[in-house]
């Protein structure tokens, strides 16, 4: 077992854990944060995605160690006193979902994205989720979403 | 109704609060792990669990032969869809024999689900393989391995259908067209694996399972049947379900099992598969061999078609295993009216995961063969196909029409549609680009694939199901109640996963009520507070349970009218409703709200004569036919003929399902459906060796689509009603799947049919594409 302290949304953490323990299983089963899911274990869904010192990483991908010191966002740190991030807000205002299943890490990853390029075109923005599955929307208001959340919509 | 409202569900989506199976931690909860099977057909002949039991935190581990007394039938099948319809015994812990890879040997649980996986490697099994079967034709033949001894056979079932005088269309043809086309096998691929959590009621020896399913209505009558338990012990509940796409439409051996284990062990139990074994144990789509004929007049009218399909079910019977191919029985005559019809389906057993319902299921396999064929014959006789279309469709109807398989259609009308689709996609400008590349032998070809499809959906009215497919009891209910306080509690029996009921519900709710959509809670998915549903698949929601709620809804105005009169003391007759008020006709200011109407009718001290307190209703629909939607869709596509790479420049969807509830919602069920067409028809495929081995065993070999696979959808409708309910709505969950696939392959083809290529199967990957660019240049075929 190793001791880790991690910030997450905020708050100060410190456990033993297996060294093995996944980033996303520490994150759901330790902490109780449901919000971020498992979609798959390859690396290759994206539903995992979280924001790691302000990047987005995999958190199937990154060992519960490796977070050690670090700070970690989920989607259930965005909103600030009630009031939802722009991206939600985007998702919700251009039905960017529909089972809701992959919206967590679509929403880390969008977010990452405008980060790194505020104005995206729409190849750029399907080009940078590539790393994120939807099996339900077909994309198309996933990107709408990012381009309210870019200010690109009016 | 009618209007595009934000969807209630999505505050706690967007926020990470859904309620996911996987979610549930319940006190003392255990982890289930299973060992599965490595060869696609074995005996069992040694397995021993002892070592697994000893390790840390293992609680139990179990063998097929350990729980075999658990189960009072097997996993059933529901639909007996034919006489010859052969069943093998599929127990949720296979016993002395696996029949796939990923087929179930042993159980360990566990306090933690490391520990659990864990254990598996400690497990102990030998196996000795048997011979393995993978290809339908060689299943069928003579002195071939047989998937299933006992049955002596490794058809499942044959079933035939003829309209028309078939011999007598194909004798005065003037052209007949052949050909053969492979659906492929796919895996559905819902972003949430599966999961379940059963929880035993020591008490009353009961259970409550809560469940990654589209059917807790369906679970809950199975679980009394495979586990011997009273149905009315068992609650079953769909939390927040990720997707199901028809692989969460079945009652699977971890369900049945983790009811078992936690009875036995007197503790919760959870199961949660990985992809890998989603991949091998969740049930996969599609998987045909269609021989079609198309015959024909020198104009291009069809006269007659023949379709002989293989089905692959894989190893075993899931619930609606068979019936699958059958519900394209009826379809394969797409929008085309002729006169004679002639269907057989077979049913193989092969060693691989078993199929069952994928969205579409059957429909799209119907869809792309007449549209297919449709093409084809365009191109023998040298004729546009949107012209041989024109030529075939119906006239417009609105009206309950013969079709050539034996149905009824309720309501098309085509025409219109096509056109609108036709000018969306600029379509005469796409010829002239189509044709100045050609012209100029331009590496990057250009091509235009048509689809005018109609669907089969609202499943189902029972009458004909009985008959035609051997299952029964696909009703919907509805309950509305109008509480005291004048907010408004629906009971739906549908199970969404995604396609915004509760939205949709509460505006039907709504107009019929006078109160507002926020007004409306829509209670759904949990059989003790929803107790009775056929559940959602086959786009039957909206066509059946939305219609239940509307008529339900209407009951309660009945009800409160009657009410109103009386506190108005006017005659019910002279008694008008608008905007959730009651007023006398001609004095507006003698009125009682909706609410005033509510109090009333629950404090019952001054109801009419007779009349029993409360406000509230149920609806029981029987639904009398099916619903047909149909629509064109438009596929633009380029083709660099130097590497096979196929990229999607348009698509234009057109489609018509009836008067729409909520619009952003209905765009949003056709914009996923055809992603999920157009992954079909070029990026996906399920590949086994000839050992069974999946090959295409995780995401990183099966490809589906990310967002710079999918392009841009332009989307309009058209509004044709259906006479089949007092709505008019038809479904469309299920369209945009069934239109998609063969405008891309059309538009394929399209791109190269100058090359003298006529067909390429899906998924139309660059190295089909350019395999068939290269056999027709060396003057073969593809």
């Amino acid at each position: 077992m190793r001791k880790i302290h991690v910030k997450v949304n905020g708050r100060d953490f410190e456990h033993e854990v297996e060294p093995r323990m996944l980033l996303v299983h520490y994150l759901r089963e330790t902490l109780n944060l449901t919000g971020t899911m498992v979609g798959c274990n390859t690396s290759n869904c994206g539903a995992c995605t979280v924001l790691m010192d302000g990047e987005s990483v995999k958190s199937c991908t990154v060992l519960a160690v490796q977070a050690d010191g670090r700070e970690i966002t989920t989607v259930q740190g965005l909103a600030e006193n009630g009031n939802w991030h722009p991206m939600q807000t985007a998702f919700h205002e251009q039905h960017g979902l529909q089972c809701g299943y992959c919206t967590p890490g679509m929403i880390m990853a969008s977010i990452s994205l405008l980060q790194e390029n505020p104005e995206p075109t729409e190849e750029e923005i399907r080009e940078g989720l590539e790393g994120n599955y939807c099996r339900c929307t077909g994309y198309e208001n996933i990107v709408k979403a990012v381009q309210q959340a870019a200010g690109q919509t009016g | 109704m009618g209007g595009g409202v934000p969807r209630k569900e999505d505050p706690a989506l967007v926020t990470g609060q859904g309620t996911y199976t996987d979610n549930m931690k319940l006190p003392g909860m255990l982890h289930i792990a299973l060992l599965r099977s490595p060869f696609a057909h074995a005996k069992i002949t040694h397995i021993d669990v002892s070592a697994a039991r000893e390790q840390p935190s293992v609680v139990a581990a179990f063998t097929g032969e350990d729980l075999a007394d658990e189960w009072a039938i097997p996993i059933p099948c529901a639909w007996q869809v034919a006489d010859d319809l052969k069943t093998p015994d599929h127990w949720p812990v296979a016993k002395d024999e696996v029949h796939h890879v990923g087929d179930a040997v042993a159980v360990v649980v566990a306090s933690d689900r490391y520990a659990a996986q864990d254990a598996l490697e400690h497990i102990d099994v030998d196996y000795e393989p048997l011979d393995v079967v993978t290809d339908m034709e060689e299943a069928l033949k003579e002195d071939t391995p047989l998937v299933h001894e006992d049955l002596g056979t490794n058809a499942a079932f044959t079933w035939p259908l003829e309209v028309g005088d078939i011999d007598d269309a194909f004798s005065k043809a003037d052209v007949v067209v052949k050909q053969r086309f492979i659906q492929q096998r796919l895996i559905p691929n819902a972003i949430e694996p599966r999961a379940v959590v059963a929880q035993p009621d020591p008490v009353n020896g009961g259970v409550t399972i809560f469940s990654a399913t589209q059917i807790p209505h369906f679970l809950k009558e199975v679980l009394a049947l495979t586990n011997g338990i009273p149905e009315n012990k068992i609650r079953a509940v769909a939390p927040d379900v990720g997707g199901g796409f028809g692989a969460k439409l079945n009652v699977y051996a971890e369900e049945i099992l983790a009811v078992a284990l936690a009875r036995r062990l007197d503790v919760p139990v959870k199961f949660v598969e990985d992809r890998t074994e989603n991949y091998q144990a969740t049930i996969h789509g599609r998987d045909q061999i269609q021989d079609v004929e198309l015959a024909a007049t020198s104009e291009g009218r069809i006269l007659g078609m023949k379709v002989d399909i293989k089905s692959d079910m894989g190893a075993y019977l899931q619930l609606g295993s068979p019936l699958i191919p059958l519900l394209g029985a009826f379809m394969y005559c797409g929008v085309y009216t002729f006169g004679a019809y002639s269907f057989k389906c077979t049913g193989v057993f092969t060693n691989k995961t078993p199929t069952d319902a994928y969205r579409g299921a059957g429909r799209p396999e119907s869809a792309f063969a007449i549209e297919r064929m449709v093409d084809l014959l365009a191109l023998e006789l040298d004729m546009s196909p949107v012209e041989v279309r024109r030529k075939n469709f119906y006239e417009p109807f609105d009206q309950p029409t013969d079709t050539p398989a034996g149905l009824q259609y309720d309501s098309m009308n085509i025409q219109p549609n096509l056109e609108r689709a036709i000018e969306l996609a600029e379509y005469e400008d796409l010829l002239a680009e189509q044709k100045r590349r050609r012209e100029n032998n331009d590496p990057v070809q250009l091509g235009i694939g048509f689809s005018t499809y109609t669907e089969i959906c609202g499943l189902a009215p029972t009458q004909i199901t009985v008959n035609v497919f051997g299952g029964a009891g696909l009703w919907e209910m509805a309950t509305v109640r109008m509480l005291g306080s004048g907010k408004v509690e629906v009971v739906t029996g549908t199970s969404p996963h995604g396609q915004g009921h509760e939205t949709s519900w509460s505006q039907i709710a709504a107009d019929a009520l006078g109160v507002t959509p926020n007004d409306v809670e829509v209670i759904h998915g949990d059989t003790d507070s929803a107790p009775h549903g056929r559940d959602t698949y086959g786009s039957r929601s909206v066509a059946l349970g939305g219609v239940a709620v509307h008529v339900a809804a209407e009951r309660v105005v009945d009800k409160a009218k009657k009410i109103a009169a009386h506190m108005l003391e006017a005659s019910e007759d002279d008694i008008e409703f608008e905007g959730g008020t009651f007023s006398v006709a001609g004095s507006p200011d003698q009125n009682v709200t909706m609410v005033d109407v509510s109090g009333a009718a629950w404090a019952a001290n001054d109801l009419p004569e007779g009349m029993e307190p409360g406000l509230t209703a149920d609806y029981f629909y029987n639904p009398t036919n099916f619903v047909f939607p149909f629509g064109t869709h438009i596929c633009v596509v380029e083709v660099d003929t130097e590497t096979g790479k196929v990229t999607v420049q348009k698509y234009v969807a057109v489609d018509d399902c009836g008067p729409v509830v909520n619009p952003t919602i209905v765009d949003g069920q056709v914009q996923g459906g055809i992603a999920q067409g157009l992954a079909q028809a070029l990026y996906e495929e399920a590949i086994y060796d000839e050992d069974g081995n999946l090959v295409t065993g995780s995401m990183v070999d099966y490809m589906i689509p990310g967002a710079p696979e999918i392009p841009h959808m332009t989307l309009d409708r058209t509004v044709t009603p259906s006479p089949t309910n007092p709505l008019g709505i038809k479904g469309v969950g299920e369209a945009g799947t069934i239109g998609a696939p063969q405008a891309a392959i059309n538009a394929v083809v399209d791109a190269l049919s100058h090359l003298g290529i006529k067909h390429i199967d899906m998924p139309a990957s660059p190295m089909r594409v350019w395999e068939a660019i290269q056999a027709a240049k060396n003057g073969g075929d593809a």
